[in-house]
């Protein structure tokens, strides 16, 4: 690097356009490289083409109707952004929720970030180039897409929670598949360890790669498994327990490094734990009401404000919704991880190659739409 | 030695990773070849909204209060009706949903009063243009009702 500093700014120096449309920038997102050679000077990711102005749709709606687009901003973990914009709804408004819906939502929270996980690890692969670990990953992920379909009726953009619980109630169908999918994933995690982790292809194009060391996470506020993966052992669920998080018993799985390889890890053993808070849920389950029926249908919440922070599977995500009393927030404004996560690159990137760019870009599993919303 | 070692531990770690994608080759297919074969629905499945036929009374139960049409995030849902008499409730005349807009959150499904919307099964949804998202539910609703007399007349006579 230092070397590369001290030639000037010549015809040495290319410029290249890593984006908008290519198919390893996982949504529409620009990269502008300047390269010499095969090497990385200065990267500066270009956001904002998929911006639908989500914040100001929920500034101008109710909070009822602002529910089916928070599905829509991160759509790997619909789950997950919709469970914690009900989450912050509730905190604002004061409605209590029944036991058996916060199970339930964890359950289907933790499948949910299963599904985004395992389409992480497919399209991660995919990157570097194994094109077979990507179809045992969507087989599986299937089986997940199927079981939440059977409750919430959609494959993607859930919509199922609401305020003071969630929209239809699970049955034993959706328990046996849910266990015979944990059963199913307990071998499964066996192939996967034979057929990428132990690889050694695999591991000589991630080790040491794209690394991201505590300081920089901390400068950049990279959160989530990339954070996790620098040795920090923060989540959002153990440090403010939201739900039922605090009564079930999880591992938080922290990497040393902070490279690729470490976040590959970090992710695959955050799959199992969340296996384990799904078995422990199921456990736990309580009977009663999946819905509390005394929520107006115009929510008048009180004048103020309220701060929601919940575990997406990309990190720490937040609500932020500003009141005045009228039905619907004054403010909204949505705080997402993979933001923070994404901008790290200024200062992964130089100094890399351009074959390893897409490979860490892969690693840190950004969602575009996320950040444009 | 190092260099041997690594190319011994490579190749082992090849084979073993041969050996997933070697059994699952004597696994079941999981493909499904759609247009001949389907997979059925879940029981959950939101496909677009449509008018429920009641068993008692043969036709749906909308009562025109436009609770649908409100809720609705995306102006989805157009509904008309007009009074058959002088003082008495509306009837419905006119139930039209823009399909191309709608995000299938089901608010009006569950705001309903008297339930008489559901989800259709519906989900191969072709259009050439956005004219063939228009959902006219009044016209779905009459032939709906068709066929369940027809399937009535002919299990009749089965009978």
């Amino acid at each position: 690097m230092a070397e590369l500093e001290k030639i000037e700014a010549s015809d040495r120096v290319y410029s290249l356009n890593l984006g908008p449309q290519h198919p390893s920038t996982h949504g529409v997102l620009r990269i502008v490289l300047d390269l010499d050679g095969e090497y990385i000077i200065k990267a500066d990711p270009v956001i904002g083409y998929g911006h639908r102005g989500h914040e100001k749709m929920g500034e101008n709606r109710p909070y009822k109707q602002f529910l089916p687009n928070t599905s829509r901003m991160d759509y790997l973990s619909g789950m997950l952004f919709n469970h914690g914009f009900v989450l912050a709804v509730e905190k604002l408004v004061g409605i209590k929720v029944p036991e058996r819906a916060k199970y339930i939502r964890v359950i289907a929270s933790e499948l949910n970030r299963i599904s985004s996980h395992l389409l992480w690890f497919g399209t991660y692969l995919m990157d570097l180039g194994g094109f077979t670990p990507f179809l045992y990953a969507f087989d599986d992920r299937e089986q997940i897409l199927d079981i939440l379909d059977s409750i919430t009726g959609s494959r993607l953009t859930y919509s199922y929670c609401r305020f003071g619980g969630v929209s239809r109630d699970v049955d034993l169908k959706f328990i046996e598949m849910t266990r015979a999918f944990l059963k199913r994933m307990e071998k499964r995690w066996a192939d996967y360890d034979s057929l990428v982790t132990k690889n050694v292809i695999f591991i000589h194009r991630t080790r040491d790669v794209g690394v991201i060391d505590r300081e920089l996470a901390r400068q950049y506020g990279v959160t989530g498994p990339n954070l996790r993966a620098c040795g920090v052992a923060f989540d959002v669920r153990r440090s403010e327990p939201y739900e039922v998080y605090d009564r079930l018993d999880f591992e938080i799985p922290t990497g040393t490094k902070g490279d690729a390889l470490d976040r590959y890890d970090v992710r695959f053993k955050e799959m199992q734990q969340s296996c384990r808070i799904i078995d422990q849920a199921l456990d736990q389950l309580p009977e009663g009401e999946f819905l509390t029926p005394k929520v107006p249908q115009k929510l008048g919440p009180p004048k103020g404000e309220v701060y929601t922070a919940f575990e997406s599977a990309r990190g720490l995500t937040a609500y932020y919704m500003v009141s005045d009393g009228s039905p619907g927030p004054y403010r909204c404004h949505i705080r997402v991880p993979s933001f923070g996560n994404l901008n790290a690159l200024n200062d992964v990137l130089p100094g890399t190659l351009v074959a390893d760019a897409i490979s860490i870009l892969g690693s840190i599993d950004v969602v575009i739409p996320e950040i444009d919303r | 030695m190092g260099y041997f070692k690594d190319i011994i531990d490579g190749g082992l770690s090849l084979i073993e990773g041969m050996g997933v994608t070697a059994r699952r080759l004597f696994q079941p297919l999981i493909t499904v070849q759609y247009p001949r074969k389907k997979i059925p629905l879940s029981s959950a499945y939101r496909g677009h909204i449509e008018l429920k036929i009641f068993e008692e009374t043969g036709t749906h139960k909308c009562i025109v209060c436009l609770n649908c049409e409100k809720t609705c995030p995306s102006g989805v849902i157009r509904v008309q009706g007009e009074k058959q008499k002088e003082k008495g409730p509306k009837t419905l005349t006119g139930y039209v949903i823009d399909f191309s807009k709608c995000s299938l959150c089901g608010l009006c499904v569950e705001i309903c009063p008297t339930s008489t919307l559901e989800y259709s099964r519906e989900y191969e949804l072709v259009g050439d243009t956005g004219a063939d998202c228009v959902f006219d539910l009044m016209l779905r609703l009459a032939k709906q009702v068709e066929q369940r007399e027809e399937k009535k007349k002919t299990q009749g006579i089965a009978a």
